[in-house]
């Protein structure tokens, strides 16, 4: 979903790197609460997964395709502001090293991925968290439809800043319509991914899993509940 | 209670899977356009796009220049790309980071018991 230069106009533009700029601002410091010595390489690591499954586009249909966004991904494994970061690090070298998604136009990719997808994928993991047992078990099923959902809302936000800025006079809602439809589609790749991944650092170190941390906890204290019992029988 | 693997197993097994998937895997990805350029080609606003300020850099659309095989040109892109990318956002987060180790958030309290490591 990178937005290459002259989508949207020079104001629209503008305003879009000014969103990302504090974005990012923002993100520098919520991520300080999410890093340390054990969890600064993960956030390498993610980033650089992150890239290279952006570079993997599956086919979604009639000629078209779909690779991961990676904002539900990463704000699971990493948290969501060290996640913000880390997108903006990809579309950065993507942009100026690949010429994928436009230079003018990084502003709006980094709202769309790092503040949009990002910030939706991690509320709906945290809301369905929320909600759900306390269990290692539901986080990546949870990750998987917080993925999904994070597809179409940023493909609809896209359509937004059309609205606004867009540099083609184009039926909206048949660009709404048409967008939404094929990112359900890429939504539904989005979720297996996401899924997949997360459920492989659960199984591996489930610690290093941002978003399994309370369950781990709640595991931790039952262990320690059940030998004290034990214990005192 | 099942080992855990050791962090820096886990780190570079993530690494290895990363550098498979954009070295190697990624030549065979799909090339049909994504989702935005096939409705921005169906809708009717693709000629809009403008060129791309780096499209005639050294690796502009994941092919490293006067690399004759794609599938080497590729994949050398791919390797290069998660490399920068590795540096950069590692290096942001170790710079942002807490210092000396696990602190006040209580990430302490979630490490995983690993007798192994020390």
């Amino acid at each position: 979903m990178h937005v290459p230069d002259g989508f949207l106009d020079a104001p629209t533009s503008i305003a879009t790197g000014a969103v990302a700029v504090a974005g990012i601002a923002v993100a520098l410091r919520g991520a300080r609460r999410e890093l340390d010595d054990r969890t600064a390489p993960m956030a390498g690591l993610v980033a650089a997964f992150v890239f290279a499954a952006q570079m993997l586009n599956f086919p979604v249909g009639a000629g078209t395709s779909g690779h991961l966004l990676g904002g539900a991904l990463a704000a699971v494994l990493v948290g969501p502001w060290t996640a913000a970061l880390c997108l903006a690090v990809v579309l950065l070298v993507q942009g100026l090293l690949f010429a994928d998604g436009g230079i003018t136009a990084l502003g709006t990719n980094i709202s769309l991925f790092s503040i949009v997808a990002v910030g939706v994928g991690w509320l709906v993991f945290a809301g369905l968290r929320a909600v759900l047992p306390t269990r290692l078990s539901i986080v990546p099923a949870a990750a998987g439809v917080a993925a999904f959902v994070s597809v179409p809302v940023t493909a609809a936000v896209f359509v937004g800043l059309f609205a606004i800025g867009g540099q083609a006079p184009v039926p909206l809602d048949t660009m709404l319509t048409a967008m939404l439809g094929w990112h359900v589609l890429i939504g539904v790749g989005e979720a297996l991914i996401t899924g997949l991944v997360v459920s492989s650092v659960v199984a591996a170190r489930p610690d290093l899993c941002f978003g399994a941390r309370p369950a781990l906890r709640a595991r931790r204290e039952a262990l320690v509940a059940s030998t004290g019992q034990q214990a005192a029988a | 209670m099942k080992t855990a693997m050791k962090t820096k197993t886990f780190l570079l097994s993530g690494l290895l899977v990363a550098l498979v998937l954009g070295g190697v895997v990624s030549f065979y990805a799909s090339s049909h356009p994504d989702g935005l350029e096939y409705v921005a080609e169906e809708v009717g606003f693709i000629d809009s796009a403008g060129d791309h300020a780096a499209a005639d850099g050294p690796m502009a659309d994941y092919a490293v220049k006067g690399v004759d095989d794609q599938r080497l040109a590729g994949g050398l892109a791919g390797v290069i790309g998660i490399g920068v990318t590795l540096l950069l956002a590692g290096g942001i987060a170790f710079a942002v980071r807490r210092r000396g180790g696990s602190g006040a958030d209580g990430a302490d309290v979630d490490r995983a018991p690993v007798p192994s490591e020390r």
